[in-house]
């Protein structure tokens, strides 16, 4: 059977929206128009009706109760309103925040102006795997500390964090936990409560559902967590996140989580068996091709290759019919390869070399056939025109050479 | 970003790829960049010793596509030249002709840098005035 070109395998950057969200969503764009703020005629009760029926669908997925869910823009909003809110509304408390080098840039960068506003944040380092464990975390802890901010799963590896572990220590010393769980909810089981998560950030878009639409789990006791907002105005969300809510979103973002916990059994088991279809079928073929982050512990859908000798842009012009992405350097503007994978101790020239494959809801079989055949010709096409292929057949030890670096 | 049809058709159809035996007194190597930095080039040239004229060149390059048509565009542009036609080949034309945007520019100065670097092993490997007058 012919597969239709090209084929959309970046999963973890976004998702295609599924019909079934698209066609809950359809009558608020149309019919059902109403500000979910009107509270006196029966256009904003139905808007407000949808608004709440959605919340319920969200907080049901991550085992919440739905006054616990803000809704927000987007999953970057969300962990800036957790860091900044949690940061400004406990400064009485503490100035200390502890996250990790390879959480998402929408971690990092409110840290780090965090950090230029006189707080006190510890990057920590992660093992091999790409994983933190709760002992690093306990030995950061101070008196001062605040808030941990730990990522459920990594966007570019997969690599799951051990985060229950993570939030029972947090509750045993007081402090609270936030997670931003992008990459983790609707693919893996995730609850706040089992996981001792004091916060949490999603966003549909990653799960089948709209762009545009976030949210932030804030947990309403044990311990009730206060937030700054950030955005002021007519006092929506509990004053948190003020903004008229954007109804048809929000019902795609509902629909989305009762779809992913719905069937999330299923779709992980056929996930898997993609991913392994995968792995397996390339690295069978390809030698020298190392798996970036955790062997087993990682997103169903989710696997990051490194082919030594060959450059990941190269190589996704090799397979151009094919949409993935790479942690090469020439991938962006600023020369550096991929920060996370650095932050694991992968070699940069292994980093540059690294090409992430995002299976999800809709990829078939075929299509990770096609993909595998079109990924092996490419790299050996590479690899006949690498001179450090040529040169490590030769027997040369490249980490001996003296590189002219640039 | 969309690559170029120039830089395309190198990246499909690379000219002049593979190698020439380091030992040849006639060949000079240029190996550019670091696998640290995503690019490295190696660039050789075959230089007749009676006309001083590039007879043929090859590369093999480890580097994104923009990398790999530089330098298989600069193999084409350096059969036939002599060395001092080959030292005034300058990034800015490689640029020019593949159309590489200004992300890209580094890739045009390493296969700039690659073609000295060739031209200055093979100039190295030439026994100097003082050695031909000892050896006559």
């Amino acid at each position: 059977m012919a597969v239709k070109l090209p084929i959309y395998m970046d999963n973890n950057a976004t998702t295609r929206v599924d019909p079934r969200v698209i066609e809950a969503m359809l009558p608020y764009f149309t019919e059902k128009f109403g500000n979910a703020a009107s509270r006196n005629h029966a256009f904003g009760w139905e808007a407000e009706e949808a608004v709440e029926n959605a919340r319920e669908q969200i907080a049901q997925l991550i085992g919440a109760t739905p006054k616990e869910i803000i809704f927000t823009s987007g999953a970057t909003e969300s962990n800036n309103l957790a860091l900044k809110g949690v940061a400004a509304m406990y400064k009485k408390k503490g100035n200390h925040i502890i996250t990790a080098s390879t959480e998402h840039k929408a971690v990092i960068d409110p840290c780090k102006r965090l950090e230029r506003d006189g707080y006190q944040v510890t990057f920590l380092p992660v093992d091999r795997h790409g994983r933190v464990s709760a002992d690093q975390i306990a030995e950061a802890i101070t008196d001062k500390t605040i808030l941990v901010s730990i990522m459920a799963a990594n966007n570019e590896i997969g690599t799951l964090q051990p985060i229950r572990d993570i939030g029972r220590l947090c509750k045993q010393r007081g402090v609270l936990f936030h997670t931003d769980a992008v990459q983790a909810v609707g693919k893996v089981p995730v609850d706040v409560e089992e996981m001792g998560i004091d916060l949490l950030s999603m966003t549909a878009h990653k799960i089948y559902g709209p762009k545009g639409q976030g949210a932030l789990y804030v947990r309403r006791k044990d311990p009730r967590v206060r937030l700054d907002p950030i955005i002021d105005g007519g006092g929506h969300e509990r004053g948190m996140r003020s903004g008229t809510l954007a109804v048809p979103l929000i019902v795609g973002f509902g629909k989305a989580c009762e779809l992913c916990a719905n069937e999330m059994t299923a779709e992980t088991a056929r996930l898997l068996k993609l991913r392994e279809r995968l792995r397996k079928g390339i690295m069978d073929q390809v030698g020298e091709t190392y798996i970036n982050g955790h062997p087993t512990e990682r997103l169903p859908g989710n696997i990051n290759l490194s082919f030594a000798y060959v450059e990941g842009e190269a190589l996704m012009m090799g397979v151009k019919e094919v949409a993935v992405s790479s942690g090469s350097a020439c991938t962006s503007a600023s020369l550096e390869p991929s920060y996370v994978l650095r932050a694991l101790g992968v070699g940069d020239e292994l980093a540059h070399s690294s090409i992430r494959f995002g299976l999800g809801r809709f990829n078939t079989e075929e299509e990770v056939d096609f993909v595998i055949d079109h990924v092996v010709q490419a790299v050996n096409h590479l690899r006949s025109m690498s001179p450090l292929y040529e040169m490590a057949r030769e027997g040369v030890d490249l980490k001996t050479v003296q590189w002219a670096t640039h | 970003m969309a690559y170029s049809t120039k830089v395309l058709d190198h990246y499909n159809n690379p000219r002049n790829v593979g190698s020439f035996s380091q030992a040849d007194p006639n060949v000079g190597t240029g190996l550019v960049g670091a696998p640290e930095c995503g690019d490295v080039l190696k660039l050789q040239i075959l230089v007749n010793p009676d006309t001083g004229v590039i007879e043929d060149a090859k590369f093999k390059t480890f580097g994104c596509g923009s990398a790999i048509a530089s330098s298989s565009l600069a193999t084409e542009w350096l059969r036939g030249k002599t060395i001092d036609e080959a030292m005034a080949i300058k990034n800015t034309q490689i640029v020019e002709e593949l159309s590489l945007p200004p992300v890209k520019v580094h890739c045009s100065v390493l296969a700039e840098d690659a073609i000295k670097a060739a031209i200055k092993n093979y100039q190295d490997k030439q026994p100097s005035p003082k050695e031909e007058a000892a050896l006559a």
